[in-house]
This record gives structure tokens, sequence and C-alpha cells, in this order.
């Protein structure tokens, strides 16, 4: 399996979206922690960024790159290799590169301008988020056999997790307010890694009353520690799950 | 060694290929021929366990080819399409095949990859090449690590008449080694001269199997493109 992550690794590191990808993230990071003046601020500013980017990219550039690598997905399918490993050796290549993008690309300005237990918490998020968002991609592209079906669905999932789930959320809070909503909400974050992200990084920030009601309820309920480690298993669940599901499906697929 | 059993695969509604028994061994040269969608490549494809059946088994020396990834070290395969990373080198290309073989094989035949001259181009990253450089390079990691048996699906499509030539011969050496050799073309009269036999699919069935000479003698005609014109016709009028 190593073999294969190595040569993934080595193609994916020359493609041009993959840097342009480290560019834009230091740029940006960089501009962040120039502007605001203050470091937390530019922390906020990051977290906000990292919330939206690496979804999206993890999600086109991991399908894409599924798609694209189909004749030599089949090519090792016919090689005495186990199915599991060829697509474990495409996940971690893929995921590898993009954390390598993330960490280059963040990490050296955190590192240079917010080297403390928040920074770090952010990168890992950001590590973590990509991890989950390259495996929901392989779901996707590995259940669908159409390149254009699978970039789309692609997109619905991004746009659901960044966007309408915290809608919903909000419409969901405003029409039972009588209630009392603490576990729904609770699990409602559950069910959406990047909120799952957001709120261990404000946890740790230790912000919780600026960041409204989610963060002073989870905690309230958990405090900072256990909240931030239920959490972090939750996410880690979003890791498992899907990629556990890519590779079941995949080794039942007629390539 | 090549055995396949009540082979059943179906796609949705269609049933690519339809309760196939058929045996090969070793020193045949086996021309797949077919309209399209007549089986060929699913049949080629269940061989590789690229595809699962529905039904029937397919061995390989006794063996079950579906349920052990390792039999198919025996395997040489050449796509029809054959697409590599964008920025690997053909030479890491060649390196990685080498590397996942590793340890499967007992020796490496770079017949092809000199008389291809591949070292030229290994410094040329796989997005660079063009379709028949892409097929040169499918054709020599095929018959790298010397398998007993060599699946080519139209391995002269996009080749030069030099190219085709080289890889001809070199199905023809391989073919007196003793090994199996599986083909597939869309034009028959190009891979005739290397077929021993001809194993005709239509809707997944099997119209007919047989030694090429057979055919050539009971129709009277040396070229098979008119044999299996004349065979549709009897069909058509049967």
């Amino acid at each position: 399996m190593l073999k294969i992550v190595r040569y993934v690794l080595q193609d994916i590191i020359r493609s041009r979206i993959i840097i342009a990808y480290t560019l834009i993230l230091l740029a940006a990071s960089f501009g962040l922690f120039n502007l605001g003046g203050d470091v937390s601020k530019g922390l906020i500013g990051l977290l906000s960024l990292i919330m939206l980017v690496v979804p999206l990219v993890c999600l086109i550039f991991g399908t894409i790159h599924f798609y694209n690598s189909y004749e030599f997905i089949e090519l090792l399918a016919s090689q005495p290799l186990k199915r599991r490993t060829i697509l474990l050796g495409e996940f971690l290549g893929v995921a590898g590169a993009l954390c390598g993008a993330l960490l280059l690309g963040i990490g050296l300005p955190v590192l240079l301008y917010a080297a403390g237990a928040t920074g770090f918490t952010l990168l890992a998020v950001g590590v973590v988020l990509t991890l989950v968002f390259v495996a929901l991609a392989f779901l996707g592209a590995v259940a669908t056999r159409d390149k254009a079906r699978g970039v789309g669905m692609a997109m619905l999932i991004w746009f659901y997790f960044a966007l309408l789930h915290g809608g919903l959320m909000l419409l969901i809070m405003f029409a039972f307010e009588d209630y009392p909503l603490e576990k729904p909400t609770m699990a409602m974050i559950a069910l959406n890694p990047i909120d799952l992200g957001r709120v261990v990084v404000l946890l740790q920030m230790d912000v919780s009353a600026l960041m409204g009601y989610t963060g002073a309820l989870m905690k309230d309920l958990l405090g900072t520690a256990s909240g931030i480690s239920s959490a972090a298993g939750i996410l880690l669940l979003w890791i498992l799950i899907p990629l556990g599901l890519a590779l079941w499906i995949f080794r039942r697929k007629d390539l | 060694m090549l055995v396949s059993r009540h082979l059943t695969k179906s796609f949705g509604r269609l049933r690519a290929l339809d309760d196939v028994s058929v045996s090969m061994e070793r020193g045949q040269s086996v021309l797949l021929i077919g309209p399209n969608g007549s089986g060929k490549t699913t049949f080629i494809k269940c061989a590789l366990g690229l595809v699962l059946p529905d039904k029937g088994e397919l061995t390989l020396d006794e063996e079950c080819l579906l349920g052990d990834p390792m039999l198919r070290r025996k395997i040489g395969y050449m796509p029809q399409i054959g697409r590599f990373p964008d920025h690997l080198k053909v030479g890491q290309i060649i390196d990685m095949m080498r590397e996942i073989r590793c340890g499967t094989h007992e020796r490496s035949d770079e017949d092809l990859i000199e008389a291809f001259e591949i070292e030229k181009l290994a410094h040329k990253t796989a997005r660079t090449l063009s379709g028949g450089m892409r097929q040169k390079l499918s054709a020599c990691l095929a018959f790298l690590f010397d398998p007993e048996i060599l699946i080519l699906d139209e391995p002269t499509a996009g080749l030069d008449p030099l190219a085709a030539e080289i890889l001809k011969e070199k199905v023809h050496a391989e073919r007196a080694k003793n090994k199996l050799i599986l083909l597939t073309s869309h034009i028959l009269s190009d891979l005739e001269e290397i077929t021993s036999d001809v194993l005709y699919l239509i809707d997944g069935r099997i119209r007919f199997y047989r030694p090429i000479n057979e055919l050539f003698e009971e129709h009277g005609d040396p070229k098979l493109g008119r044999v299996i014109a004349k065979i549709m016709r009897e069909t058509a009028d049967a």
C-alpha cells in the first residue's frame, strides 16, 4: 500500500491545483494575520476560511482525481493487489497531498504569528476535515460511475455541510424555540463535520460566550476538555464511516 | 489452464455474458471476436477480477480466480486504453509496477522495452505521451513480468505499423514458450496470423469456439473476415 501512496503523492504534488491551493492558503493566512492587527482576530478569520475552503477543495479535487485515475485504478486492480490496498493507497495519497498543502499554506503562518494551543488546534482540525472530505469525495466517486454526476454530488455535499445545514438548524431552533433544544442541537452539530470542527476550535479559544448558543451549550454540557474530546471522537467517525463504506462498495464494484 | 464454467453476468437488463463455459490451454492463442456489446471485454474483465460475475466460476490451473488476487501474478494485461497518472514519468511508472510485482515473478522480460526504445521516453511525463506511446508502455508492462497468461485488449489499436509488427512478433514468440494468449480485436484481418483459435461471442453467448485452420479449411477461404461474414449470413438465412 505504501508503494501506491508514494507514487500517488509524487504524481499529485506536481499538479498545478495543489500548488495553487498551497499558495492561495499562504497568501490568505499572511493577509489575515497582517490586516487584522490582532492575532486572535486573524485566527477567527482563518477559521472561517478553513471551514469553507478546505471542504470544497477536498471534495472537488478528491472526486476529480478519482475519475481521472479510473483507467489507472483499473490497471492496478488487474495486478496482484487487493482492492482495499488500492483504494486506501489512493485515499492516503490524495489526503496526504492535501494535508501537506494545508500544513504548508496555513501551518507556516500560524507557526510565525500564532504558535499557541489555539493555532495548533486550528491546524489539527484542518487536517481532520481534509481527511473527512476526501473520504466523502471517494465515497461519492466510488458510488457513481458518471463523472459529471459525481462532481455534482461533491458540490451538493459541500453546499449542504457548508451552508444548508446551519440554515436548517437555525430554522428548527426558531420553529421549536419553546421547547428544550439542548440535546437535539448537540445531535444536529454532530451531523455536520464542519460544525464539529468549528466547535473544537472555539472551545479551545475559550471564547464560547462570544459564539452564542451552540458554544455556550457545548461548554455548559461537556466542559472544555470533554467537549473537545467527544467532538474529536465524532469527527473520527466522520472519517471512518465514509471510508469504510467506500471500501465496501469498491470491493464489489465492476470496474 | 483457464477454464470458465457457466459464467454469467448482467448489467441491469443487459446480459453481457450468458452461461459461458470454455476451456483454454497453454500454447493456445485465442482471438475473441464478436459485435460491439457481445461480451468480449466483460469476459476479459472477469478473468482479471475487474468484473465480478453473477454466476459461474473461473479457474486458473484449478484455482478459483475470483477469490484470490495473488493469482493475478500469472497474468499480464494490456488494456484497450492505457492512462497513467499525469505527472508521473515513464520511468517512475515502470519502477512502480516493478515494486508492486516485486517477488511475484521469477524473471523480467525487457524485450519490448528495448524494442520500443522506452528508455528514450523515461523522462517524459505520462501527460505528454501520445496515444501510441501509451499503448507501447502498456504493452511493455503487460510483458514485463514474464506472465503465463497474456491478455491483450485491442493490442494493435493506435500503434504504428512497425510497432504493431514488433508486438505481433513478441506475441508469437511468447506463444511458442507455451503461454496462453487471449486477444481481442475488431479488425479481423489484423491478428489472424498470430491466432490459433477463434472464440466468437454474440449477445453474451458462445457462437463457436474452433481452431482457425479448421475454419479456413471448412470454408475454403484463408481470410478470417470473409469466413466470419459467411457464417453470419448463413446464421441469418437459417
